[in-house]
């Protein structure tokens, strides 16, 4: 499979770098999907009984896992695959991504086939999850040696597609699901099947035009900085040295309150806009927002990792910090003070920031570490992700559900919780400000980086001066 | 497969198919996302 190999990749002279952000949009357009599973969720608790769940069908507690053990995977996945990605070039990486995403499906097809919830679970949850994980981080360092005078701005047009898939994956699936569906059957098995395949092969047209750059390249104009700046290194870290440093922990810590604010939020988003306003925002009502609220999302990826460009990334990140906070003190009041309009305007901006935070973080890493193993890092730093994916939900349900069991008006349950995650944006701007440049003893050494390249090209493994 | 470092040049065809190639079904999934956001105004 030399096709694969990082040597195969290298860009002919005058190919365009702008090929590659529609080859990272081929794969994150495809695993976005993850955002849209709870689409399957209830046509899966009915295989039996069709109509309606029977007493052998699958419960919707049981169901939530898949996605759950998803997202675990795919941080986690990102984490220990991380460097393989580095050094295999982007282009494997892909590949992998699309074969371990296109036959997670085709196993839950089958595990939905002879209804065996754990064969789901491993499909989608284990071997999906990988290529979750493998597919997220794959393009982002080939993005950022394509793009080195606007890292952001590549790194959020990717990391975009990733809030983009799921607008393509949730009307779909349920179209699908229509035309496989019979009177005795929800047609679950057949859409997986299909998505698979499709997935797979859109997947391949981003690992077939993918290209790194030569060495040496660098865009037409484009002066590369001998001395580093402030905050923006000239030398690279080695992928494990970097765990080493507070900048990485600072950096975890900060992305970590920004998708815990975040998240919790947006899976309750619906549930919190209709008891916040009741009879005032109707269940239909609710679930436009949420579906603003995922295009705001989006749109923040993009936007706000573009503008990191300019104004630089700890200064966006101390923009999330303190906007989150007024946002989030300011919720109460316009729950307590019926203004819906307020309301909104408050949560499609959070949502911008939490899309923002995933997107700007490539960048960040760069600035601090350097390019070469930039990928890598960023997959140790997605843990955070997993992480802020248990504390944003139990934050939000169980101080709900805690004050609902104590007597607090449905409309007022939030109220805690909004002001302890105003509380862990005061955390956050504490962690992004004592972010200062890596020591020099951490930069992996001149000849150790001719060493690695060397390695690199010959496919081993680069042995870090710092290791 | 051909060795794919073997092209040279990007043309612009190419590029707009790319473009193209994702540009159109993310457009659909936002303007399927639009129409499901009206009803917040309705």
């Amino acid at each position: 499979m030399g096709f694969l190999d990082r040597s195969h990749s290298i860009a002919g002279p005058g190919f365009s770098r702008w090929m590659v952000p529609p080859a990272a949009l081929c794969i994150h357009l495809c695993i976005g999907q993850a955002y849209a599973f709870s689409v399957f969720n209830l046509p899966m608790s009915k295989l039996i009984g069709i109509s309606q769940s029977g007493p052998d069908d699958w419960k919707l507690t049981d169901l939530g896992w898949i996605f759950s053990i998803a997202i675990f995977v795919l941080g986690f996945s990102a984490a220990i695959f991380g460097r393989w990605v580095e050094e295999g070039g982007p282009r494997r990486a892909m590949f992998t991504a699309a074969l371990c995403w296109g036959i997670g499906f085709l196993i839950s097809a089958y595990g939905v086939y002879i209804h065996n919830l754990w064969v789901v679970y491993f499909g989608y949850g284990l071997v999906g999850g990988c290529g979750l994980g493998i597919g997220y981080i794959s393009p982002v360092s080939t993005l950022i040696k394509w793009f080195p005078d606007r890292p952001g701005m590549a790194t959020g047009m990717a990391i975009m597609g990733f809030g983009g898939g799921a607008f393509i994956a949730s009307p779909l699936s349920v179209w699908l699901m229509s035309k496989f569906s019979t009177p005795t059957h929800v047609g679950v098995l057949e859409t997986f099947v299909v998505l698979g395949v499709v997935y797979f092969a859109f997947m391949m047209v981003g690992a077939f035009i993918v290209r790194i750059p030569a060495p040496g390249w660098k865009p037409e104009g484009y002066v590369a900085p001998t001395q580093a700046s402030k905050l923006i290194t000239t030398s690279d870290v080695y992928v494990y040295d970097a765990l080493k440093t507070p900048q990485f922990w600072c950096i975890w810590i900060v992305l970590c309150i920004n998708v815990t604010a975040g998240i919790g939020v947006l899976g309750q988003a619906s549930a919190m806009s209709q008891e916040m306003f009741p009879g005032r925002i109707t269940a239909v009502a609710a679930a436009g927002f949420v579906g603003l609220a995922s295009l705001f999302n989006m749109l923040g990826r993009f936007v706000w990792a573009s503008a990191s460009d300019y104004i630089g990334r700890k200064n966006t990140y101390f923009c999330f910090m303190v906007l989150g906070f007024i946002m989030y003190c300011s919720i109460p009041y316009m729950g307590n003070t019926g203004n819906i309009v307020g309301f909104v305007l408050c949560f499609l901006l959070i949502y911008t920031m939490y899309g923002g935070g995933f997107s700007t973080v490539p960048a960040y890493l760069r600035d601090m570490f350097g390019t070469r193993y930039v990928g890598a890092i960023h997959g140790l730093l997605i843990t955070a992700w997993s992480m802020a994916g248990i504390f944003g939900p139990v934050l939000v349900n169980y101080i709900r559900q805690y004050n609902i069991d104590h007597g607090v008006p449905k409309a007022q349950a939030y109220n805690v919780t909004m002001y302890i995650m105003g509380g862990l944006f005061i955390i956050g701007f504490i962690a992004n400000a004592l972010v200062r440049a890596v020591d020099a003893r951490y930069h992996m050494k001149p000849e150790s980086n001719d060493g690695a390249a060397a390695a690199m090209r010959a496919g081993a493994a680069a042995k870090p001066a710092g290791a | 497969m051909a060795d794919s470092n073997q092209q040279t040049g990007t043309t612009a065809l190419q590029l707009a198919a790319a473009w193209l190639f994702v540009g159109i079904p993310l457009t659909w999934g936002v303007i399927q996302t639009l129409i499901n956001a009206m009803k917040l105004f309705q």
